[in-house]
């Protein structure tokens, strides 16, 4: 075989067809190609079915009157509003019922993923097991199980009773609430706040004694007040209404107090309970992650067991739980979904209503998911940026 | 002045006892349930409780319970406890669903080879690839004899499918066809081209940014749509579309991962030795990533089955979309409760067992990476 004499420093003569670069350019041009061409046969369809059922399509119904009524949530719904209302008062219902759900699943995930490492093998082995049966089921069942457990409970006069303040019964949950309801609202708030400048007034005490070696002397006293302070001037401010409503029986239901629908209840209990679960585990792989030596070295300088939590495991912790835990968050948020299995008012099962009275399939449920994608993509930038503060920077 | 000549104390000290651990159950009790004065008051309040909780329980669902019902729900209304009658007289819908009554012996045949072939699956007897040959054979089968139409059986409907064999089904299906997407979906996020990088990264958290059940009603409500009408696709195949596109993106990530844990050295390699791209990801690196990453694989496995029940929101008669059905029955529509009870169970027991098969996977394979090591 005959040798091919290539003159030394020119580039050997390649195929056009053997070259990555020109291979790779043809490759991705055939791809983009194909998937048009799909996109531009499914769209003629679609034109084409449109046509045939006489339906038209646009954004421009989102401003009809919506025929329809909806079951109360956070949010209420008048018949004769736009559809673009009721696909608002989705949104917020599966808001507000994200974050409850979010704060309850949090706290209770973090006291079981606690638990299950407790010594007491008591306590560690009631968290396990109900981690057990939560995890291994599916979110579905719960929910609907909640919900026929709530439907098929006896009538307000033959509801269970909780020392007489709630109540129990087929018509939901009957609970005591402040008779202003507004003030409530707002002192909460800012019991809120005042957590937020109490943990500033925290860090700025720590980062004076890391400067000097001193401590503040009135620390406690200035986070205590910080943190009770604006919630009292709120509620002085409005008056201070001490006033509750209590449910009491009148005839065949109760009157006064809140109620919480049996539609509430089932999805409130199947997202908190059922993501709880994970968290715990979450929680649990945290803490166990955190490096036997640290936990040694805190007990050697004799830190106290709340400051060896608070300030060696916690913190170190938390790198490792956040992003897991983002990642149950979204899946809680859209989970929220399943709401349209029990008849809860939120963003799915509204907009399910909406695509059938308006007859708008593709834009209705494109709009939907639209939000769930930006509701996601928001949860997991925050994620993110709390990571980031987090992390140990690294010398 | 000065100190003593030495710190050391001048005689000698007594000596310790030596640690006896103490064993057994009194001593176990002592150090893990009271420890302490107060922690042991603690555990008694606690112990006292699940206590209390654990007789009403029992007395509710054993005790006080219905079990037996012959003549409608007479015997469960006066009853103080639980109406397990419910059961007894609903088990044939909620297991197989509107499947006909007298062909429902398919429906319990392949419940039994599933359930078998899983058993058979979780040891060591057969090799792997055995154990998935068998699994399509069963797959397949499964599918055959539920629609029927060959060897003289009655052909049946997808619509009468129902029951715990159409969760394996729909369960069988998203995993076998999500496996090969995520995998590809996984490769293509870490390929060289950007266009097709950009395809799978835009897929992947486009369909894990949206809720299974909202592409499950684009699988449903707008495939259709989008298609020609001499194309037309059973309902429920649309909807396993939409659960292998959800199961695919979810797994594509867990793959990546165990892409990202091989040594570039592996692929670099074998480019050294002229193997193609396929050729290299099929030999090299796949087999390697994907052993990895099962144990994980199986978390989002487990999840796939649980996301079964989403198929009775769409109206189709699973497990949970059965026992819906059968508790519409105005006669035992009160037993709710019981019912749900019953599929929480079923569900609880499957979905432990794949659990523990997953975790008793990753223990295999951290004592097989210690031997390595």
């Amino acid at each position: 075989m005959k040798r091919s004499s290539v003159i030394p420093g020119a580039a050997p003569m390649v195929p056009l067809w053997r070259q990555p670069r020109v291979r790779a350019l043809v490759w991705q041009v055939a791809l983009v190609v194909a998937l048009l061409a799909i996109a531009v046969w499914l769209v003629t369809n679609a034109r084409q079915a449109l046509d045939e059922r006489g339906m038209t399509s646009g954004l421009g119904f989102l401003f009809n009157a919506a025929p329809f009524a909806l079951g109360e949530a956070f949010f209420s719904f008048r018949p004769g509003s736009e559809y673009i209302d009721a696909i608002a008062v989705g949104l917020g219902n599966t808001v507000m019922l994200s974050l409850l759900s979010i704060v309850t699943a949090t706290v209770m995930g973090a006291l079981l993923g606690f638990a299950r490492l407790s010594r007491n093998v008591l306590v560690a082995g009631l968290a396990g097991a109900y981690i057990q049966a939560f995890r291994n089921t599916p979110q579905l069942v719960q929910i609907v199980f909640w919900y026929s457990f709530f439907t098929l409970m006896p009538g307000p006069r033959q509801s269970w009773s909780i020392l007489d303040l709630a109540f129990a019964s087929n018509r939901g949950l009957m609970v005591p609430a402040p008779e202003d309801g507004g003030v409530f609202l707002a002192v909460v708030a800012m019991l809120v706040v005042g957590a937020l400048l109490a943990f500033g007034i925290s860090r700025l005490a720590d980062r004076h004694r890391r400067r000097t070696g001193r401590r503040w002397k009135l620390q406690k006293v200035a986070e205590i007040t910080a943190f009770l302070l604006p919630a009292v001037v709120t509620w002085l401010v409005a008056g201070a209404p001490s006033a509750w409503s209590v449910p009491e029986l009148k005839g065949f239901n109760f009157v006064g107090g809140a109620t919480l629908a049996p539609e509430f209840l089932a999805i409130y209990f199947g997202l908190s309970f059922y993501i709880a679960a994970f968290i715990a585990e979450i929680v649990r792989g945290g803490l166990v992650s955190v490096d036997a030596g640290q936990i040694e070295a805190a007990n050697a300088i004799g830190l106290s067991r709340s400051d060896l939590y608070r300030k060696v495991m916690v913190p170190q912790a938390l790198r490792v739980i956040i992003p897991p835990l983002a990642a149950q968050y979204v899946s809680l948020v859209k989970n929220s979904s399943l709401g349209v299995a029990v008849g809860y008012p939120d963003l799915f099962s509204i907009s399910n209503t909406v695509l059938t009275y308006s007859g708008r399939t593709i834009e209705v449920l494109c709009i939907m998911a639209l939000i769930y994608l930006a509701l996601s993509l928001t949860i997991g930038a925050a994620a993110n940026v709390l990571n980031r503060l987090v992390q140990i920077p690294e010398r | 002045m000065s100190g003593p000549a030495s710190f050391a104390l001048p005689t000698h000290s007594p000596a310790r006892a030596s640690r006896i651990e103490v064993r057994g159950p009194l001593a176990f009790a002592r150090s893990h349930l009271f420890p302490t004065r107060t922690t042991g008051i603690a555990t008694l309040i606690l112990g006292a409780m699940v206590a209390v909780a654990l007789w009403h329980i029992l007395r509710w669902s054993i005790i006080d319970a219905v079990w037996y019902s012959p003549d409608g729900s007479a015997a469960c209304r006066t009853a103080m406890g639980a109406c397990w009658a419910v059961i007894a007289e609903k088990y044939r819908v909620i297991l197989f669903g509107t499947y006909p009554y007298d062909q429902q012996w398919r429906g319990v045949a392949i419940v039994a080879v599933w359930l078998g072939w899983g058993v058979v699956s979780a040891t060591n007897w057969l090799a792997v690839g055995t154990r998935l040959a068998g699994w399509t054979i069963v797959y397949v089968g499964s599918i055959v004899l539920l629609a029927g139409g060959v060897l003289g059986l009655e052909p049946i409907g997808t619509d009468l499918w129902g029951g715990l064999p159409l969760t394996f089904v729909i369960f069988g299906g998203t995993v076998a066809g999500g496996l090969p997407l995520a995998v590809l979906l996984a490769i293509g996020r870490r390929s060289q081209l950007p266009v097709v990088r950009l395809l799978c990264v835009a897929t992947i958290e486009g369909v894990r940014g949206i809720p299974l059940l909202a592409l499950l009603f684009f699988a449903a409500l707008i495939l259709p749509l989008f298609l020609p009408p001499e194309l037309s696709v059973d309902k429920l195949i649309r909807a396993e579309i939409g659960m292998i596109v959800f199961f695919a993106a979810y797994a594509a990530e867990v793959v990546r991962g165990g892409l990202q844990a091989i040594p570039e050295g592996q692929d670099e390699a074998a480019q050294a030795l002229g193997l193609g791209y396929w050729l290299r990801m099929r030999k090299i690196v796949l087999p390697q990533a994907l052993a990895i990453v099962v144990p994980a694989l199986f978390n989002d496995i487990i999840r796939a089955f649980k996301n079964t029940t989403f198929f009775s929101i769409l109206g189709l008669f699973d497990v949970l979309g059965a026992t819906k059905a059968a508790l519409q029955d105005p006669e035992w529509v009160r037993y709710g409760t019981e019912g749900y009870l019953f599929v929480f169970l079923l569900y609880f027991l499957i979905c432990s067992a794949m659990s523990r098969y997953g975790a008793s996977i990753e223990q295999d394979n951290q004592s097989r990476l210690r031997r390595a090591v």
